[in-house]
């Protein structure tokens, strides 16, 4: 798209609000709402991955190195923190 | 071109269904109700001879019957519902959505009053409450034109220059249930007038694309607009349909139709099958030597603001008979539409409404004859009311 989005007119909207191109909400940074986030404690992660599993939203990823942290997608809804098994998890408040 | 088709006597709603039969629908989600009933029940048989190659998606609800028909429009298929009354109400929510899908379902309504209290009888309180659903919307009089209109709806819905879904308003009843004689057309006939659908936008795992997406303040206004012009510039097609189906079977269309209307001071405006009783009324009245016409409103949406003032031209007064109430409102629908449409003029005919036929209520010629009259009388000396309620007791 060669204009940004909210520049476009009623002629240049696309048909039916269709987005042809996939993958367009990668560009939409939900985690931007969060007010939490998750901190993983490594000295107690057992690279699991049930973090992983239960997040609703794919906002966790897997580092090289097997642990896991958040990415630009987590909303800090805070069901990983709630279902690690070791506790390793705490939900830390977004700074201003 | 030689046209094939067989003059026969049918129920309007199998005449219906068989259009929807010749115009090959691929997909059809329907919940039964009275009096669109016999329609969908046909089109139901046809599927399960073997006669229409189409999915029939039994629902158990209109509110599902519209979300079906918004997923396999979305996949591509030619699709077709049908409903009245309770069933179209339910449906409400999705009917803003499928427009602003711009997916080109075509749907009946066999208009019937709205509860309460219950009522299974005629009338456009339905539909009226539906005004605003974005949707193309006609108005039937007769079993041919119910026909006619079935086949020609795809046709404009699915053109690229418009794209929106339709509704064929009939009214329930008393046109939905009569026995009519009417020109079938034959299926190469139809094939060649209506190709198969091409779609703009489809569901497809091999070209993925998101429908229903959500939109930021920013750009929800500008999708409102968009919706707004395709649906004011789908009379261009409209128009451009209606004249290829009258070069091919003789039978033209026009937005407003006109009926005696040359040297008329005092004209009649209606929609529906009502129209045809308001003819034999205007018979009457000319025979009493009184310059009356008859417009008869055959396209609701887009309302067609510029064939209106053109056909309305040289009268003095302008009857508009609604078939549903606005209550608390300024005036019945068609009124307060017809209103709006003639207030920018610098001359413009004096305009009384009427309320007539709510909830099936017999209308006969000597109802719109009373009503001219009161209205003439009225006219002379000065309305006492915004709109009348005709024959009302009490």
């Amino acid at each position: 798209m060669s204009k940004p989005w909210d520049q476009l007119t009623w002629q240049e909207v696309e048909i039916g609000g269709v987005l042809t191109e996939p993958g367009t909400a990668r560009a939409y940074r939900t985690g931007d709402w969060r007010s939490l986030h998750p901190v993983w404690d490594q000295r107690r992660c057992i690279k699991c991955g049930v973090c992983w599993t239960v997040c609703p939203e794919a906002g966790i990823s897997e580092l090289p190195d097997g642990y896991f942290d958040m990415n630009d997608y987590c909303k800090g809804c805070g069901i990983c923190a709630k279902e690690c098994v070791t506790g390793c998890i705490s939900m830390v408040p977004e700074e201003m | 071109m030689a046209v094939k088709a067989s003059r026969v006597g049918m129920e309007v709603s199998i005449a219906v269904s068989i259009a929807v039969q010749l115009a090959r629908a691929e997909a059809i989600a329907a919940y039964p109700i009275t009096p669109q009933t016999h329609i969908v029940e046909h089109l139901s048989s046809l599927v399960a001879n073997g006669e229409l190659d189409a999915e029939f998606i039994t629902v158990e609800s209109e509110h599902s019957a519209m979300s079906c028909s918004v997923g396999s429009a979305a996949a591509g298929a030619r699709t077709y519902t049908a409903t009245s009354s309770q069933g179209l109400a339910l449906m409400h929510e999705i009917l803003f959505i499928a427009s602003a899908m711009r997916l080109p379902i075509v749907m009946t309504v066999a208009n019937r009053a709205l509860s309460g209290p219950l009522s299974i009888w005629n009338d456009h309180g339905d539909i009226m409450a539906e005004r605003d659903i974005g949707w193309i919307q006609y108005f039937v009089e007769n079993g041919q034109e119910a026909f006619d209109h079935s086949i020609m709806a795809f046709k404009v819905a699915e053109d690229h220059r418009v794209l929106l879904p339709t509704i064929v308003n009939l009214d329930g009843f008393i046109l939905s249930h009569v026995v009519e004689a009417q020109e079938i057309l034959d299926q190469e006939t139809v094939d060649r007038f209506l190709p198969p659908l091409v779609p703009y936008h489809r569901l497809d795992p091999d070209k993925p694309v998101t429908m229903g997406a959500f939109a930021m303040p920013e750009l929800y206004t500008e999708f409102k607009l968009a919706h707004e012009m395709a649906l004011t510039r789908s009379f261009e097609v409209i128009e451009a349909v209606w004249q290829e189906w009258g070069d091919l079977t003789g039978r033209r269309y026009r937005p407003v139709e006109r009926y005696r209307t040359d040297g008329a001071r005092v004209l009649l405006l209606i929609m529906g099958s009502l129209g045809e009783v308001a003819e034999v009324a205007v018979d009457e009245l000319r025979a009493e030597g009184l310059p009356v016409g008859l417009l008869k409103l055959r396209l609701w949406r887009p309302f067609p603001f510029a064939a209106l003032r053109e056909a309305m031209a040289g009268a003095d007064l302008l009857i508009v008979c609604d078939r549903a109430v606005s209550l608390g409102g300024a005036a019945p629908p068609v009124l307060a539409e017809v209103r709006s449409a003639l207030f920018p003029l610098a001359t413009r005919p004096q305009v009384l409404g009427y309320l007539v036929g709510l909830g099936g209520r017999d209308v006969q010629p000597g109802a719109f004859k009373d009503v001219v009259r009161h209205a003439q009388s009225e006219s002379q000396k000065g309305p006492s009311q915004e709109f009348y309620w005709a024959g009302a007791r009490g």
